[in-house]
């Protein structure tokens, strides 16, 4: 009963263990590209797309647009929302494992 | 419903990902090793082959094979450095080529070529000596700058190579002998410790 109690802090986004993985790098980065995404995370390119649009749908993450040359190129960040969503969910994991010490 | 493992492996998942889109972890401590056993090699040539000597005023009777020697060493650390980290990373399962491996270059990149530029413009004006003594400082600079995005010892190498750096300027007679304490010695103690540390 406990554990159902605590994980209620749990975001259902961050079940997918890609979804937590883009989040853990853009709370640490300002923002990044799609490209340099897929390089830290070893999914497909589909996958990711998909993982990005479910996160963006939820407004944790943002999107800004901008042009290298003549290329678009996007970005990616963490909204406010989205970060504390993830330190809730970080709180969530600390008091679970608190409960189990 | 995930089971307690399973957040166990988030947590895990969560900090790898927050360390490898930061740091660049893939560095090698055999290819400091073996930077250093080129520079003492390096070091050995230019003095017993081509006499060089930072005491007298015309350094070395061959001063173009001197500097040739130290950009085969150069050429011979990075190249090392650059297949190590490459093998590094490949066991890792991750990139080589990142964006925090660009932050890394980048970081280093400036304080390097402002130090090679002066270190040619210095060699043009015939002061040949004072080349040894700035390697240190600016490749100390560079690792300094760089060890905010890869391991936390570099910075402390990197402090240790400007002293030498600044030393060995005061004391340019014995440049060569910190050159190859700062290049050789120093770069085997700290490829020997980053490997045990962080690569076993």
């Amino acid at each position: 009963m406990k554990l159902l109690a605590i994980t209620n802090g749990f975001h259902k986004a961050f079940e997918s263990k890609t979804r937590l993985s883009i989040m853990s790098i853009l709370v640490v980065n300002d923002s990044l590209d799609f490209n340099a995404l897929k390089d830290y995370l070893d999914v497909s390119d589909g996958k990711l797309a998909s993982q990005i649009k479910a996160l963006e749908k939820e407004e944790f993450i943002g999107v800004k647009k901008s042009f290298v040359g003549k290329k678009p190129n996007t970005k990616y960040f963490m909204t406010k929302k989205g970060k504390k969503a993830f330190d809730d969910h970080l709180k969530a994991l600390e008091h679970l494992i608190n409960s189990r010490k | 419903m995930k089971e307690e493992q399973d957040y166990i492996r988030d947590i895990a998942e969560m900090r790898s990902m927050m360390e490898r889109s930061t740091k660049f972890l893939s560095l090698s401590g055999l290819a400091g090793i073996m930077a250093g056993v080129y520079a003492l090699a390096g070091a050995f040539i230019v003095y017993k082959v081509f006499d060089f000597n930072p005491d007298q005023a015309d350094l070395s009777p061959r001063p173009v094979e001197v500097i040739l020697t130290a950009f085969i060493v150069l050429v011979l650390a990075i190249g090392t450095a650059i297949i190590l980290s490459y093998r590094n990373a490949y066991k890792r399962r991750e990139k080589f080529w990142n964006p925090t491996a660009r932050r890394v270059l980048i970081n280093m990149g400036v304080p390097l070529v402002t130090g090679g530029l002066l270190i040619i413009i210095l060699i043009s004006k015939g002061l040949i000596g004072l080349a040894a003594p700035f390697t240190l400082v600016f490749y100390g600079l560079a690792l300094y700058n760089a060890g905010k995005f890869t391991y936390e010892e570099m910075k402390s190498l990197g402090l240790i190579q400007i002293a030498l750096g600044l030393i060995s300027s005061y004391f340019v007679e014995y440049s060569l002998l910190f050159w190859a304490i700062g290049f050789g010695v120093v770069h085997i103690i700290y490829g020997i410790y980053i490997h045990y540390r962080h690569e076993r």
